[in-house]
């Protein structure tokens, strides 16, 4: 006995992971009243009584990956913008529920042609050194945003300002920029067309105004603490790469007696399960998201701090239609038709996604996202549709469909597409194999439309327009990785892009999505849910579509010293 | 040698190593064959090790269930006899049993084909540098000290990176790198058998000197390769399982104890037996690789008892 | 001799680095992918202002020789993923982090792996003997992405003790589960190693004649034996020192921490060309000054080798 010592080694392994897993049973049955918290109570003017705030207001947010940067106009990805959206603030902003309100301009005018729009800025909006802001100011940033000198990823949202897309070609010079300065208070912009929807382009991150005396004298290094100078609620205090980003207060914000949190310290957390780890130790108040692998544990402990609302996004599987034979309809809608889209949402993703049958993701005001017929039937009469299809195309058992599906490294995309090759194996007899490739590999063969024949993909949208999502099928878009072309279409999204009525422009493009949905070039598999833990006692934010949560509106609820049943 | 360098960082299995005995012939096999026998930790790791090797072949037999269709209906189960799933099931609902019996499978190949890889470029090398001795030996034994501080692993992984998942290259990767070791104690054990009595004297009758190599250095090099061999695959699983871990490791639905025990730690609170099973099977194999590895090393020098 | 002994060795060292920049230059770079793709595709026209702006549209070999170049005045070029930052500032960041780290692991792992050796020699193959090694091996044979979220899933979570995550400016609450989920398997190892030539050491002759002397056990023990048990040790710690540097990539990604490893497995994915060079080069030096140190030390214990 005494030779066998990896027993004693094993046992303790086992006792180690058994401990683990006693520990969530009992917990589950009995709902543990973790928080001891006041009631929420408002005063006159709205704002949260000063007696039930916690005097230390620090929020410590989870918060993706390391953002590549500050720079709002150089940078991009959701975690850079959750930063900047607390450091600057745009012409327009966003309220707690992510609807639309004055940012520095106070009030807006569009003129009655739907061609140009005036701002009237707040005369008491100032830089976090104490400068005032003026309209020079903007003209100056919106031009250092289309200069191909930045570098700026994502300049091209600015298209619909006149000469925006020319001058980021380099084609013309950057003076020619549909924006103009009337006095220091009042700032013009003209459109290439009319487009009701600018307001939503302006609340990006991307349209932050930047601090003219500071970057001429720092230069590229301007956007770190001690020489970045930003307008918003917040301002940079620390960069620590990898470790934290920590902002405080900006005393000269416009608002600023209305910000209640001191302090909000951003940290990356690219481990989801350590991510859930520091949450569960306390050291996070609010987590990026939330692995789907834990969903029983988080459903059966910290379901009352599991925050999930609709999000603006789309998964959806791509189909190459330049290759054979995924340019013949019948194979993708075939495809598209024998997923069976609840299985994926009950078993594999169950954090509240819903089942998807169009392109653009339900949310966006005035837009009904279209539906094909067949998503009112049951999954066994869309299968046998979808043999038929596969038979009229000329695949059956003696000719049996083979295919490779491509998704990048990720352990929800590595169970979704196992699925899915099941699926099409059960139901079609399809042959699928998987190839698991590295991100950077991945978008490369895509985009290629090479190799590439089936391929998981995913779009989410950052302002409320229904364009966002169907200009990915647009001919000459780099981004078309389905290789859909349809003139049609295309006359389709240009008449909408020219639309100055909301309701003309929004009924264009469902015409355009009932156009790509009718040949399936990629099967909408389900739409996004934001889901993460929030700790009780952070208030003031509401769930919103767009997943924005500018941490200005926020506030830490006092939390009584006894805390029952706590660890 | 201009440097202390190689003869300090021979890793100490060959220190111990006596070259007098290891050349004298069966009656050492046979004595150290009896020492390994009275090891019984060795016994005991070498039963064990036989008995996981069995199941991973064979295994898949004893279920009704493949390792790649997903049970709907049954995600993340614990384990159960009525069920059939043994080790219960993934999180999409594949037996967790046979998986498991695969994923040894791949772990042990990765495990020996690596190895192997390491040992016909290690014990070439190792051979040829030490028997050819002079510049020769200088110029080998410099390029393997050079590799030999290159971080192996970093380039590893950008190999994953730029060539994707593929198991050949794995395997290769890994070898190709493990293989520094090998030559090195090759190479000091081929010193001192070339000044051995039966190497001067097949010289002297004019033996080619590949043909000393292949006859009388490599035979007399299989106990140390023995050694190294249970001593290097552990390592290589290990490897691998580092690989799954940072996501660069055997595509699906193929799996390997390191992918699974990655996958099992993701949800081990809830489901703990997704982790336990292939945790265990893992632990016992490098265990036991680990004793037999030192029991063969005690029972092949003879100073031991 | 020993100046001119590094010396010597340090300009050895430059092949070496020679490779390892040629090998990673070339192999990033062929691998698919740039540095500039994205989920959402980029526009021709801007693409080009990116490439122009960090000299990518330059032909693959000029661009390697102005890399070398850039690197022999000790430039490692501008980021390209964090663009606000240099990879010299950023390894400045994270390269004392990782050594901090680096060295309490080797440090603590030297300290209990001898100690452990030492008694498990010093009672072989008793049950402590058994006891001691089963455990220490369970250090190699459970890989530490296991280890560490049960570390601190019981040290954080439930006991809530230790934070679980974080540098914390490098504060000793921060650095203690990181620390030990990396020692773990180098202890083992040590363990092993320091056992087996202990074990060897005590049969010497040298041993016999000092028990036949009636020294104390602990005399013979620490003083006599250890000094020569140890070299297998010492000759271990340059392999174990430029191991435990590649382990911490793990260790860091679970615990959050702000080091080198973080940036090449996160540069090496994003295609941030020059910061995974950067850090290629930075852990390239370390192991060559690592294995000159090993071998100052281990001439120091053993007086038969001398500096040539």
């Amino acid at each position: 006995m005494r030779y066998l010592v990896t027993i004693p080694a094993l046992l303790m392994l086992a006792l180690v992971l058994s401990a683990c897993g006693e520990r969530a049973e009992p917990e589950s049955d009995v709902p543990v009243q973790r928080w001891n918290l006041p009631e929420v109570i408002f005063t006159e003017d709205g704002r949260p009584d000063p007696s039930i705030l916690a005097p230390v207001q620090v929020l410590h947010r989870g918060n993706g990956t390391q953002p590549q940067g500050l720079d709002p106009h150089v940078t991009e990805g959701v975690p850079s913008s959750n930063v900047q959206r607390d450091l600057f603030e745009g012409l327009l902003s966003r309220a707690a529920d992510s609807s639309i309100i004055p940012g520095v301009a106070e009030r807006w005018e569009i003129s009655e042609d739907g061609f140009t729009w005036t701002f009237f800025l707040r005369e008491n909006a100032r830089w976090s050194n104490g400068d005032v802001m003026t309209a020079e100011d903007w003209l100056f940033s919106f031009r250092r945003i289309v200069n191909p000198a930045t570098g700026s990823r994502f300049a091209i949202l600015l298209n619909p300002i006149l000469h925006a897309e020319d001058i980021i070609a380099g084609r013309r010079p950057v003076e020619d920029l549909g924006v103009r300065v009337i006095d220091d208070f009042t700032l013009e912009i003209d459109l290439e067309a009319p487009n009701p929807l600018l307001q939503e382009v302006l609340t990006h991150s991307l349209a932050s105004p930047v601090h003219r005396p500071s970057i001429e004298a720092h230069g590229d290094r301007w956007a770190r603490p001690g020489s970045m100078v930003s307008n918003g609620p917040y301002m940079l205090e620390e960069l620590a790469m990898q470790s934290h980003i920590r902002l405080v207060r900006n005393p000269y914000y416009w608002d600023n007696d209305n910000v209640i949190i001191d302090e909000v310290i951003f940290y990356p957390t690219e481990d989801l399960s350590a991510e859930l780890m520091r949450y569960r130790a306390g050291e996070l108040s609010w987590t990026y998201e939330v692995p789907n692998t834990q969903f029983n544990w988080i459903q059966a402990n910290l379901a009352d701090e599991l925050a999930v609302s609709d999000w603006l996004g789309i998964y959806y599987f791509g189909f190459n239609t330049t290759r054979e034979p995924f340019n013949d309809p019948r194979v993708t809608k075939a495809l598209s038709m024998a997923i069976d889209r609840e299985i994926i949402t009950d078993k594999l993703t169950r954090f509240g996604q819903r089942p998807a049958f169009a392109f653009t993701p339900p949310g966006i005001p005035g837009y009904e996202p279209p539906a094909p017929e067949w998503a009112a039937w049951t999954q066994d009469q869309r299968e046998e549709h979808a043999r038929a299809l596969l038979a009229q195309a000329g695949f059956g058992p003696d000719n049996p469909l083979r295919l490779e599906i491509r998704y990048n490294t990720h352990e929800d995309h590595r169970r979704i597409s196992l699925a899915i090759a099941a699926m099409w194996q059960q139901s079609l007899g399809v042959y699928a194999s998987l190839i698991n490739e590295e991100f950077r590999v991945f978008l490369n063969t895509r985009r290629q439309r090479a190799v590439t024949e089936v391929f998981r993909s995913g779009w989410i949208g950052n302002y409320l327009d229904p364009m966002y999502f169907l200009e990915l099928f647009f001919t000459d878009n780099p981004q078309n990785d389905v290789g859909f072309f349809n003139p049609e279409f295309d006359r389709l999204l240009n008449r909408a892009a020219r639309a100055a009525d909301l309701e003309e422009r929004l009924g264009l493009l469902r015409e355009a999505e009932i156009l790509v949905l009718e040949t399936q070039p990629f099967a909408p598999i389900y739409t996004y849910v934001s889901a993460r833990l929030v700790k009780p006692y952070v208030r003031g934010w509401e769930p919103n579509v767009l997943d924005q949560h500018p941490t200005r509106f926020m506030f830490l609820l006092r939390q009584d010293p006894v805390r029952q049943g706590a660890d | 040698m201009t440097t202390p360098v190689s003869a300090n960082s021979t890793p100490p299995l060959g220190s111990s190593f006596d070259h007098a005995a290891a050349a004298s012939g069966r009656s050492l096999w046979h004595l150290a064959w009896l020492r390994l026998k009275r090891n019984r930790a060795a016994v005991a790791a070498a039963i064990i090790l036989g008995l996981i090797g069995l199941m991973v072949i064979f295994g898949p037999l004893l279920s009704q269930y493949d390792y790649a269709t997903p049970h709907w209906e049954r995600i993340s189960a614990p384990p159960s006899m009525e069920t059939g799933h043994f080790f219960g099931t993934d999180s999409i609902g594949r037996d967790q049993f046979v998986r498991t019996m695969y994923g040894g499978r791949m772990s042990l190949m990765v495990g020996l084909v690596a190895t192997g890889v390491a040992l016909v470029i290690g014990v070439a090398w190792g051979a040829i540098a030490g028997f050819a001795g002079g510049r020769v030996d200088n110029v080998m034994m410099r390029i393997v000290d050079i590799l030999y501080a290159l971080p192996f692993m970093f380039l590893v992984i950008l190999l994953m990176v730029v060539f994707g998942r593929n198991i050949l290259l794995i395997f290769v990767a890994i070898g190709s790198y493990i293989w520094l070791d090998m030559a090195r104690i090759v190479r000091g054990q081929t010193l001192s058998l070339r000044q051995k009595e039966f190497v001067e004297a097949a010289e002297a009758l004019g033996v080619r000197s590949w043909v000393i190599i292949w006859r009388h250095i490599v035979p007399n090099l299989l106990g140390i390769v023995a050694v190294y061999v249970t001593l290097t695959v552990p390592k290589v699983i290990l490897v691998e399982s580092f690989l799954s871990f940072l996501g660069l490791g055997v595509q699906e639905p193929g799996t390997s104890w390191g992918a699974l025990v990655n996958a099992g730690a993701q949800d081990m609170e809830f489901a703990p037996w997704g982790l336990f099973f292939p945790a265990a099977f893992l632990a016992a194999t490098l265990f036991c690789l680990n004793f037999l590895g030192d029991g063969l090393r005690d029972a092949l020098d003879p100073k031991d008892r | 001799m020993l100046p001119r002994y590094i010396l010597k060795r340090l300009l050895g060292a430059i092949p070496t680095l020679l490779i390892l920049i040629t090998i990673a230059f070339f192999l990033i770079r062929i691998a698919p992918g740039g540095p500039f793709d994205e989920d959402k595709a980029l526009p021709p026209e801007i693409m080009a202002n990116l490439e122009a702006k960090y000299n990518l549209d330059q032909p693959l070999v000029i661009q390697y020789f102005l890399y070398l170049g850039s690197v022999a005045r000790g430039d490692l070029g501008p980021s390209f993923q964090y663009s606000d930052f240099t990879v010299n500032e950023l390894i400045a960041e994270g390269f004392p982090v990782s050594i901090r780290l680096g060295v309490s692991a080797l440090f603590l792992a030297l300290l209990f792996g001898v100690l452990i050796g030492t008694i498990a020699a010093w009672r072989q193959n008793s049950r402590l003997d058994y006891a001691l090694m089963g455990s220490a091996m369970t250090g190699i044979a459970i890989p530490n992405f296991v280890l560490a979220p049960i570390l601190i899933l019981l040290f954080a979570v439930y006991a809530g003790w230790l934070p679980a995550g974080g540098w914390g400016g490098g504060a000793a609450r921060n650095m203690v589960l990181p620390v030990i989920a990396l020692a773990l398997p180098y202890m083992a190892y040590v363990a092993r190693l320091t056992r087996g030539s202990m074990v060897e050491t005590l049969r010497s002759d040298f041993v016999r004649t000092a028990r036949a002397k009636g020294l104390p056990e602990w005399k013979i023990l620490g003083k006599h034996s250890l000094k020569v048990a140890l070299l297998p040790v010492v000759s271990y710690l340059g392999p174990a020192a430029a191991a435990i540097i590649t382990g911490s990539v793990v260790i860091e990604q679970i615990f959050g921490l702000p080091g080198m490893g973080r940036y090449f497995v996160q540069g090496a994915l994003n295609r941030d060309y020059t910061l995974v060079m950067g850090v290629v080069i930075v852990i390239g030096l370390l192991i060559v000054v690592f294995n000159l140190i090993v071998d100052i030390i281990y001439a120091l214990i053993d007086p038969r080798i001398r500096y040539e």
